[in-house]
């Protein structure tokens, strides 16, 4: 579904990514971990089509496409899907109305017919008891004012409208209490399917307690310097990253 | 006839109407119009060197050869003509056109014992020593220029008694209604609204433009609010894209009694617009909002002036601007707080959305406070829209027209969201999404 091949990625005047190869199939979970800085975060913008990162080198290939070739609507549209760290607060746009604009930008470009009013609402009612939403939300403000919690239940509210093929959850469960982590991670676990894959970006092991991934990846100063299954992210909690960014330090640039 | 419009030719035009036209008036209105056209000749016609009017130049007006003798009311334009812009059937309309009251295309619908609602020449003659006392008691208060060449020469307009103890639940529309003309003309409109004790209204003052043309409406709309009356107040400016609107609204407040409004700027050459509030008695409140959209080379001025002369007053100011093109706003907020009013709370917000680089903005608090135990805030931004939340949108499937335009309208809602009156909000949001075009705002129509 995506390969990732030998990209060098960053902002003006400074590369971060240094050369990262990854391979996601259809059905797979991956986990990328590292510490901070590590350029986790640069991964996640450059797959939603960030306009502030470049790609200076390599290639990134999605459903055999040229992915850096499509603007960020186009990703959006063809399947991709990415939740932001820290979600953008909208004032004045109701969360229901920037919600039916997406559900049916998306689903024009699939070619099915737009939803209309009544139809939108049954999806959204079923979506929200996936996350435990209340319904209030709908009619506030895209993320004004919510808290860190409620923006990224929101975040995977619109996974679930959205039905991504790939989806990649940036820091996904930083900043939220066990309660919602848990809620969080329900969600995630419901929209695994065998069709569609996932990459959970993340600095701690903990939400790898509740959604299992197939592969786990450690990113250190800009490259992969570690792959494996779930009993790495273990093996990280245990021993902290340090172990691995001497690996790192001893790679040829 | 001259090419220019200068004081001189509205001297001449006055002395004409003067001897002919306001013959009929009562002596006290012909020595009040002769009066206030004293203080025109003082004042001439403001340039940018006034500093009320500093970036507003009124050059193309001056340039404009209007026919200022015209007085005929012109073509009445047929009641489907007005569209959605005539509101609700269930409201009251009086409508104007070219300055004077159609009968025939106005509904009123009846008041209690005491109210009035109609044409404030008809009341001139039926109720005479009524309109006296409002126009004296409301007359010099240091008009401008333009306001006092309204009171010299406005032939018609809109006058509303609400009764005390009463609460009109359906709006009052004054619709103003401008039809094309051969020649340039100036409209001079003028209403008085009154709110005895203790009494509601919901007032929707309209402006509109049946066809091209370039003319002006120099409009004038004086509210007096008794104790405890509440007005919820919308003043629409689409007036045609040639047009010159130059309008106040000058209120002044009883003890505890309620002002809002809404302000609403999308059609007009160059609209100004005055807003002077005199918060004349204890625990009054005033609600100011405002929005204009605008693009081409449309230019808004909007001032206000917030006059807290005793204590325990609140105001809340809100003006917001869409500009796009090479458009210009002007935003001037004065705040006054004589010496005790104490207690007093007022805010004030400026906010603009600039769609270009051909934009100019000017923005200015004035804050002028002569009272202690006073709460006094203002805040000013002028902004583009934040590539992040456009970015946010986009990487929903949005696209780039879409995300914009989806934005711009988030930012417009904060003032649409306060009109109360639905069909009122709806038309607004209707006319905001015909303003915006591709996520621009487009050229007004001429």
């Amino acid at each position: 579904m995506l390969s990732i091949r030998k990209l060098h990625a960053g902002v003006t005047g400074k590369e971060i990514l240094h050369g990262i190869d990854l391979e996601v199939r259809a059905g797979e979970v991956h986990a990328v971990m590292g510490p901070n800085g590590s350029g986790k975060s640069t991964l996640a913008q450059v797959l939603a089509g960030h306009p502030g990162y470049l790609v200076t080198e390599g290639e990134i290939l999605y459903e055999g496409r040229n992915l850096l070739e499509m603007p960020p609507e186009e990703r959006a549209r063809e399947g991709i899907f990415m939740a932001f760290q820290y979600p953008v607060e909208i004032p004045g746009v109701a969360n229901a109305e920037f919600l039916k604009a997406a559900v049916n930008a998306v689903r024009d470009h699939r070619g099915l017919e737009e939803l209309d009013a009544m139809e939108f609402l049954t999806l959204l009612k079923e979506k929200m008891n996936l996350v435990d939403m209340d319904p209030a939300f709908m009619s506030r403000s895209l993320n004004e004012g919510f808290s860190g919690g409620e923006k990224k239940r929101n975040e995977i509210l619109q996974m679930a409208l959205l039905e991504p093929k790939l989806a990649v959850l940036d820091e996904t469960d930083s900043g939220l209490d066990i309660d919602a982590l848990r809620t969080v991670a329900a969600g995630i676990n419901r929209l695994r399917r065998p069709d569609n894959a996932m990459i959970l970006v993340t600095h701690y092991q903990r939400v790898l307690s509740y959604v299992t991934p197939d592969r786990v990846h450690v990113l250190s100063n800009g490259r992969i310097v570690k792959s494996g299954d779930h009993t790495l992210a273990r093996e990280l909690e245990a021993r902290g990253y340090e172990w691995l960014e001497a690996t790192a330090e001893a790679l040829p640039r | 006839m001259t090419d220019r419009t200068t004081k001189e030719t509205f001297l001449a035009a006055f002395a004409e109407r003067d001897r002919r036209g306001f013959a009929d008036d009562p002596p006290w209105l012909r020595e009040a119009r002769r009066a206030a056209m004293e203080r025109f000749a003082e004042l001439g016609l403001p340039t940018t060197r006034d500093e009320e009017w500093k970036y507003t130049s009124l050059a193309p007006l001056v340039e404009t050869p209007f026919d200022l003798a015209a007085e005929e009311t012109g073509e009445i334009p047929a009641e489907e003509a007005l569209g959605s812009s005539a509101g609700s059937s269930s409201w009251s309309r009086l409508v104007f056109v070219n300055g004077r009251h159609v009968g025939k295309l106005s509904t009123v619908r009846p008041l209690p014992p005491g109210g009035r609602l109609g044409s404030l020449a008809e009341a001139l003659i039926t109720d005479e020593e009524m309109v006296r006392a409002q126009l004296t008691s409301v007359g010099d208060k240091g008009e401008g220029a333009f306001g006092s060449l309204n009171e010299a020469l406005w032939p018609d307009g809109a006058f509303v008694h609400v009764p005390a103890d009463t609460s009109l639940e359906a709006p009052i529309q004054l619709l103003f209604v401008a039809t094309p003309f051969e020649r340039p003309r100036v409209d001079h409109p003028r209403s008085v609204i009154v709110l005895e004790r203790e009494s509601r209204a919901v007032l929707v003052e309209t402006y509109i433009a049946l066809g091209p043309g370039t003319y002006l409406t120099n409009a004038s709309t004086e509210i007096v609010l008794g104790p405890g009356a509440a007005l919820d107040h919308h003043k629409i400016v689409l007036e045609g894209g040639q047009a010159f609107h130059v309008g106040r609204t000058r209120v002044r407040q009883g003890r505890d009694s309620r002002f809002t409004s809404c302000s609403l700027g999308f059609g007009g050459r160059i609209i100004r617009n005055d807003v002077d509030v005199l918060l004349a008695a204890e625990g009054s409140e005033c609600t100011l909002s405002g929005l204009f959209v605008i693009g081409g080379r449309q230019h808004v001025d909007t001032h206000t002036v917030m006059d807290h002369a005793q204590p325990r007053a609140t105001s809340r100011q809100l003006y917001k601007g869409v500009l796009d093109g090479r458009a210009r706003g002007v935003f001037n907020g004065r705040v006054i707080v004589r010496p005790g009013a104490n207690g007093t709370d007022a805010h004030q917000t400026n906010k603009n959305l600039i769609l270009s680089d051909g934009v100019e903005v000017d923005s200015k608090p004035q804050l002028e406070i002569f009272a202690d135990d006073v709460k006094c805030s203002h805040g000013a931004a002028d902004g583009q829209l934040a590539e992040d939340a456009i970015f946010y949108l986009k990487s929903r499937g949005l696209d780039e027209v879409a995300a914009r335009t989806l934005l711009t309208h988030g930012f417009a809602r904060e003032v649409l969201g306060r009109i109360r009156v639905e069909t009122v909000r709806k038309w607004c949001e209707d006319l905001l999404r015909g303003r915006l075009r591709g996520g621009r705002v487009a050229e007004a129509t001429p």
